[in-house]
């Protein structure tokens, strides 16, 4: 699966991180970014709740869940 | 006026149709998971109503209209907001309300009408919907108390900015309220939260449960997170109170007042002599000190991150308990197995909503399921119905733990949804968590209904709660 996260509508809520901790963190500036190794998310089904708890939208999903 | 009997929370959904539905088939639907029905009945007094002088809606109990009567008219805007009857309910008032989702017409305590989001999909387009302003100097912009209208130039940081502006100032600070930074914190708040423990067990039994714990605890944290002293606690927590709940105008002026020289002049000694770690010595070093924000900017940011950081979460804390104590089902799982306090968190949010009326102002036209709010009207998000609309929430006014309260929108949603929301959960799991456990006996000190919660044109919690073990 694709994902993108748009970091410019980002607000850092950590909602994803908190959602789906395997495959989102936040960074130092407290934005959204996908841990190593698994910026395709692993097949991790709690993604899709990770991008709808997102308040701003800032993360798309794309492509064939793996 | 008679006393209101709230019956179990799965008893008092109203359908479409105006007739109640026992909420059978919900109770059928969830029955493996131990539905709630036997709540331990809550009688208040009913208050007179906020906006009294709006126009009155029938109260549940006073005979149903005339059904030709019902039909010829334009059904009368509610008047919002009410005073709860229970702490953790919406006022029964609002009941209609439920039955005409997403949107409806109610009546402002000034006698001008706004648009209420009460629906869940409509609340989270509407709250990340940019043509949605929460600039409150905007001509037009609602209000819900005469609070709110006491500093009408005056824009709270983060609150009553839009972006592109909301995202720089949000920005600035975001790095120290990050779901890493909150579980980092947890240590500090597990001492804060024991010493407190400690100290009601060694002065009580009985104890004022918010006094001596609800409001300290997350005044302690936001301290030591911002730099601000804690031995000024009496002062600030004083002055929040009154900036939150006061009625007389002049009051909140002076409140607001009070806090900005107290700020202003700790930021400025921040200045002079750099000394401590918090969020707001970093933001004198790394922005005022450079240029890049004026003093009168980090003022702003400073009160709003104070005042929002230690009164919401101490209502959580106090309107948590009251609620845990009146559901024992609910209290002995969370105490039987711990694990299940990430859940009750969010589900005490999603059922509590102590934010309950956001406000907001249309910019442009928004057509919302079939009706268009106009430029330039008002807009106010009633979380309490919105987090127990049954589309989103099976069973929505059940307590339960094993329901996925995730996208409730108690911490709000879109670009201003709350900053502080990771430190606050970290927070009540741990407060919550740690009181159940270290007080096994607790109970209230006196009977359910006579314990004192605020008023509903401010954040809703626990005046005080008796508690004893």
């Amino acid at each position: 699966m694709d994902i993108h996260i748009d970091t410019d509508v980002c607000i850092g809520a950590g909602q994803c991180a908190l959602a789906a901790p395997g495959v989102f963190t936040q960074d130092d500036d407290g934005f959204s970014s996908l841990l190593p190794g698994r910026e395709d998310g692993g097949g991790d089904p709690l993604i899709r709740e990770a991008a709808r708890a997102c308040p701003v939208g800032a993360i798309k999903l794309s492509g064939p869940p793996d | 006026m008679t006393d209101t009997q709230v019956t179990a929370d799965a008893e008092i959904a109203t359908d479409p149709q105006g007739t109640t539905a026992a909420q059978g088939t919900t109770a059928t639907r969830f029955a493996t998971e131990t539905p709630v029905t036997t709540e331990t009945p809550v009688t208040t007094e009913p208050r007179a109503a906020t906006a009294a002088q709006a126009t009155p809606v029938a109260m549940p109990g006073e005979g149903a209209p005339c059904a030709a009567e019902g039909a010829a008219r334009e059904p009368a805007p509610v008047a919002f907001p009410q005073d709860r009857t229970c702490p953790y309910r919406p006022p029964a008032a609002y009941d209609p309300l439920r039955a005409s989702r997403p949107l409806a017409r109610v009546a402002l305590y000034d006698g001008s009408t706004a648009w209420l989001v009460t629906g869940h999909e409509a609340a989270r387009a509407l709250l990340s919907d940019p043509r949605l302003s929460t600039d409150r100097t905007r001509p037009g912009y609602p209000a819900t108390s005469p609070r709110l209208r006491a500093l009408p130039g005056r824009r709270a940081a983060l609150l009553n900015v839009d972006d592109p502006e909301h995202h720089a100032q949000r920005r600035l600070v975001l790095a120290n309220f990050t779901l890493k930074r909150a579980t980092a914190m947890r240590p500090a708040i597990q001492r804060v939260v024991d010493e407190r423990i400690d100290a009601m067990l060694a002065q009580g039994p009985p104890a004022e449960l918010v006094s001596a714990f609800a409001l300290p605890v997350p005044s302690t944290v936001i301290c030591e997170l911002l730099g601000v002293p804690y031995a000024d606690h009496e002062f600030f927590e004083e002055q929040s109170r009154r900036l939150l709940r006061s009625r007389v105008q002049q009051e909140v002026r002076e409140a607001r007042d009070r806090l900005d020289d107290y700020l202003g002049t700790l930021i400025d000694r921040k200045l002079q002599t750099p000394s401590g770690d918090g969020v707001l010595d970093a933001l004198v070093d790394k922005q005022v000190r450079e240029g890049t924000m004026d003093r009168e900017e980090a003022v702003s940011l400073a009160t709003i991150l104070l005042v929002a950081g230690h009164e919401t979460t101490a209502n959580m804390i106090s309107l948590g308990v009251y609620t845990l104590l009146q559901h024992p089902e609910r209290l002995a799982e969370l105490r039987a197995d711990p694990s299940l306090l990430p859940a009750a968190v969010e589900e005490l949010m999603r059922m509590l909503s102590i934010a309950d009326g956001l406000l907001r102002q249309a910019t442009e036209d928004i057509e919302v399921a079939g009706t268009t709010i106009r430029a330039g009207e008002g807009v106010v998000f009633a979380t309490s119905v919105i987090n127990r609309d049954e589309s989103a929430f099976p069973g929505a006014d059940t307590l339960d733990w094993s329901r996925s309260a995730r996208h409730h929108v108690a911490f709000g949603f879109g670009i201003h949804q709350c900053l502080g929301q990771n430190l606050a959960r970290a927070e009540l799991e741990i407060a919550l968590g740690t009181l159940l456990a270290r007080l096994p006996g607790l109970r209230l000190a006196v009977p359910a209904e006579e314990a004192r919660f605020k008023p509903g044109d401010t954040i809703q919690g626990m005046l005080e709660l008796p508690v004893t073990w």
